[in-house]
């Protein structure tokens, strides 16, 4: 039971950051959509853009000094898969409209019926993929 | 106040990312990777982060304005469409294969580690791309319009 109570409480601040976002500045805490969109924006939206890449670059500074594992990437991909990885990830974030945090997170908790119909599909192709990757079913 | 927000978002986002265990790509991938040894303690993240923005949003969807701006963000669509498929499978496909998504990849940047670094440019570039197309296919589609 104990190993469930990080995800919880980590994922309970998350939902308080995009509750916080939401009720206060009206905005929707999706990280592939507020960073990925930097560009094609207006001058005042850009600030909130630039101030949330910001607080997540310094966030993860406090992070290193809460607990250095929690940054601490052990990846067993090679960087040619790493490479293919992050072009998927930015190409489908941008075409789809949103990754975990926007349509998993954000959409979902506004009962969103596109957002639970993406977060889905991602979540099938994620773990597909990953089964594929460690060679099939163990 | 806008602006202090968005910042003070973005740590508690970042110590909830890292505190969850979604900034380990070995966590991430043992969440994904289904078999004998499947940890599913990943998915408490998402219950823990719908049950507080859940509850607030359901609390507060009355309300005409947020507190501090003039409108509450609207989708541009709500429709199911191709764009919204063919993305989110793309998007699945590239976190099953390396074990990040956008959030924990910006916030593990800050380890300098080369395949974090390698990772990050490949999303960025994904994203410009994206841009840049979507860019040239809506000033191509109001040129012909005039």
């Amino acid at each position: 039971m104990e190993e469930f109570i990080d995800p919880i409480l980590g994922g309970g601040l998350i939902g308080i950051s995009a509750s916080i976002l939401w009720l206060g500045s009206g905005k929707t805490a999706g990280i592939s959509g507020i960073i990925g969109g930097m560009v094609q924006v207006k001058v005042d939206q850009i600030l909130h853009r630039v101030l949330f890449l910001l607080g997540l670059i310094i966030g993860g500074v406090i992070c290193t000094q809460i607990e250095p594992q929690w940054i601490y990437v052990s990846v067993e991909r090679s960087m040619s898969i790493l490479v293919a990885a992050g072009l998927l990830v930015g190409i489908g974030t941008r075409v789809g409209s949103g990754c975990t945090s926007g349509h998993g997170v954000c959409g979902i908790s506004k009962f969103s019926l596109r957002s639970i119909i993406a977060t889905m599909a991602f979540m099938c192709t994620g773990f597909l993929v990953a089964t594929w990757m460690a060679g099939g079913i163990s | 106040m806008n602006i202090i927000l968005s910042f003070i978002c973005g740590v508690i986002f970042a110590i909830g990312l890292g505190l969850s265990g979604m900034t380990d790509p070995a966590k991430v991938l043992g969440f994904l990777e289904i078999g004998s040894s499947w940890d599913p303690a990943l998915a408490f993240v998402m219950v823990g982060a719908i049950g507080v923005h859940g509850t607030v949003y359901t609390l507060f969807r009355k309300r005409k304005k947020p507190m501090f701006a003039a409108s509450f963000a609207q989708p541009k669509t709500t429709k199911i469409n191709m764009p919204l498929m063919i993305g989110a499978l793309t998007f699945g496909a590239g976190w099953g294969l390396g074990g990040f998504c956008p959030g924990p990849a910006v916030v593990s940047s800050v380890s300098l580690q080369p395949k974090i670094g390698v990772f990050v440019v490949a999303m960025l570039t994904g994203w410009f791309v994206v841009n840049i197309g979507r860019y040239i296919l809506s000033s191509r589609a109001s040129s012909q319009s005039l």
